[in-house]
């Protein structure tokens, strides 16, 4: 790159030198912060991946020093380059910020808006676009097209409904794995991400299809219905793995590793591993080790203050000495309410990380049945 | 001197005569005031017979509601847990099984949920939150108990009764309500 000559592009009044050929998404992502457009279909870690949602959409108010004329349309920033001396508007346009909000209708005209049971919520995209570009309300009174949910595979769980059609997953299959086994069919209205004639898919790296996906279609059965993201703790872990680079996020409560993904960078993509590439991470770390012992753990993750994820971890806190005993001269406190042996939520007996898929009222029935144990010999 | 108030008087200290000394006159209009209060509107409550209204934005213990055809609406979607400032309430949720969709409305569904009313506030930022209309704070306190352990309240504690297998119980628990607001 250091060949190319430099060009210069403003964006939202911000000057800034990047290579001819940079797009003006990655120009903007330069910049960062609120600059930055948001994006449902381009993975930068994707090769051919955007211009699919239109949610990055910014208005080119001066094409270039040589043509200064501006765009007429929105255009789509990442899939076009800069040029030297364009002038974009991103967040100071009112004619952006009115586009978005239509875009986001139009991602949302078919979701199912199912996030209370939805796995993704808390690390959703499409959640916080919505969120921060969005309408409050619906205009649509139409029935929302609908899809039975079905597993590709073992582990990964698709929910057609939920899906926003950005070709992410299809790349992942395209130029991670060499053998792609599932896409888009049909088209339109109907179009859907299926397997050709229900084949599972096999490969070591498919797992990544569930980390790109922007929202909740498609996602880790072995986690499904376990927790919510932001009550587990994100803790950065990372084990040999001959596959893969073995440097992943493990998603925890207590001892428990409830999911494991890669790690995730500003951008909310795969973050690039210490070896300089990209850090996939393979089904075996994904789906297959869920102890502790299985991981070398290097710290609890930095989570975004603005994150849902930040909630309740208090990071530099200390737990306060107990002390009652040392005033009482040796005598343990009565009547303290230990409150593990009463509550009926997180029983060491039900092992919800070694479930396979999502708990039943079956495995529950398990849990239950050593509580009341428990309780019975309390009171003896 | 600064004073705070212009009501405020100086201490006289002279001294008093034989007619002030014996406190007469001074402990007529004592009693004037005790005597006065006999005739006044009485402020307190005979409770148990008699209670007071409670305020329409009372809020009380919480509930675990049911639709109408007595599934259970709470999705363990977690958002009363993590609006909750006092972190009282914990939950696991579980799937529905096929032959289970007369007792939950959605595929998922809380297997456990826990209030601990140690720790609740009662600030209702629960039932705010919740986007299913599965939790409201009731008009009645949450009674007391001499165990800690019977404060940990868990679904079971919480669900209201069924309308479809338990009607009875259910017109009572509407009854009940009807009745206070009623006396209202």
């Amino acid at each position: 790159m250091a060949d190319q000559p430099l060009v210069k592009v403003t964006i939202d009044n911000i000057t800034i030198e990047v290579p001819a050929g940079t797009t003006i998404l990655n120009a903007a992502r330069k910049i960062g912060g609120d600059v930055a457009p948001p994006t449902m279909c381009y993975y930068s870690k994707l090769e051919d991946s955007g211009g699919k949602c239109r949610t990055c959409l910014v208005e080119v108010s001066k094409g270039s020093d040589k043509d200064p004329r501006p765009m007429p349309k929105l255009v789509a920033s990442c899939r076009t380059a800069v040029m030297d001396g364009m002038e974009v508007k991103n967040i100071t346009s009112q004619r952006v910020i009115t586009a978005r909000k239509g875009v986001v209708e139009f991602l949302l005209i078919n979701h199912p808006l199912d996030c209370p049971i939805c796995d993704q919520a808390g690390e959703c995209d499409l959640q916080d676009l919505s969120y921060g570009h969005g309408e409050e309300g619906t205009r649509t009174e139409f029935r929302r097209r609908t899809f039975e949910k079905h597993t590709l595979g073992n582990q990964i769980q698709l929910h057609m409904t939920r899906c926003i059609l950005c070709y992410r997953c299809v790349l992942v299959a395209d130029q991670l794995t060499k053998t792609r086994q599932h896409g888009v069919l049909d088209r339109g209205d109907r179009a859907e991400i299926a397997t050709y004639i229900e084949k599972s898919l096999d490969n070591d790296f498919i797992g990544n299809v569930i980390d790109v996906c922007p929202v909740g279609a498609l996602t880790d059965r072995t986690f499904r219905f376990k927790n919510r993201v932001w009550f587990t703790k994100p803790v950065d872990a990372h084990r040999n793995c001959s596959k893969c680079c073995g440097e992943v996020r493990l998603w925890m409560r207590g001892d428990e590793v409830f999911r494991v993904t890669t790690r995730r960078d500003i951008w909310n993509e795969v973050a690039t591993a210490s070896d300089g590439k990209t850090g996939w991470i393979c089904n075996e770390c994904r789906f297959e080790k869920k102890k502790v012992s299985d991981w070398v753990i290097e710290g609890p993750t930095k989570v975004n203050r603005k994150s849902v994820i930040s909630a309740n971890k208090y990071v530099a806190a200390t737990k306060p000495d107990e002390f009652l005993e040392e005033v009482m001269k040796g005598v343990k406190p009565r009547f303290m309410l230990d409150i593990h042996n009463e509550s009926e939520v997180n029983e060491p007996e039900l092992r919800l990380d070694l479930i396979d898929g999502p708990a039943h009222s079956n495995d529950f029935k398990i849990a239950d049945e050593a509580h009341n144990k428990k309780l019975l010999n309390g009171s003896e | 001197m600064i004073t705070l108030t212009n009501r405020s008087k100086p201490v006289n200290r002279k001294k008093m005569t034989f007619l002030e000394s014996i406190y007469i006159w001074n402990t007529f209009i004592g009693m004037m005031i005790t005597l006065k209060h006999f005739f006044k509107k009485k402020v307190t409550y005979q409770y148990p017979e008699q209670t007071r209204p409670y305020s329409p934005v009372f809020r009380g213990v919480q509930i675990l509601n049911r639709d109408e055809e007595g599934r259970e609406r709470c999705t363990a979607c977690g958002l009363c847990a993590v609006a909750c400032p006092a972190e009282a309430i914990t939950m696991e949720a579980a799937e529905r099984l096929p032959g289970e969709e007369n007792l939950y409305r959605e595929e998922k569904y809380a297997a456990k949920y826990e209030i601990n009313m140690l720790r609740c506030i009662f600030c209702g930022f629960c039932e705010e939150a919740c986007p299913k209309d599965a939790i409201y704070l009731s008009e009645t306190h949450a009674p007391a108990a001499y165990n800690r352990k019977n404060f940990i309240y868990n679904k079971q504690d919480l669900l209201i009764p069924n309308p479809k297998t338990q009607p009875e119980e259910y017109a009572q628990a509407k009854g009940l309500r009807e009745i206070n607001k009623k006396k209202k």
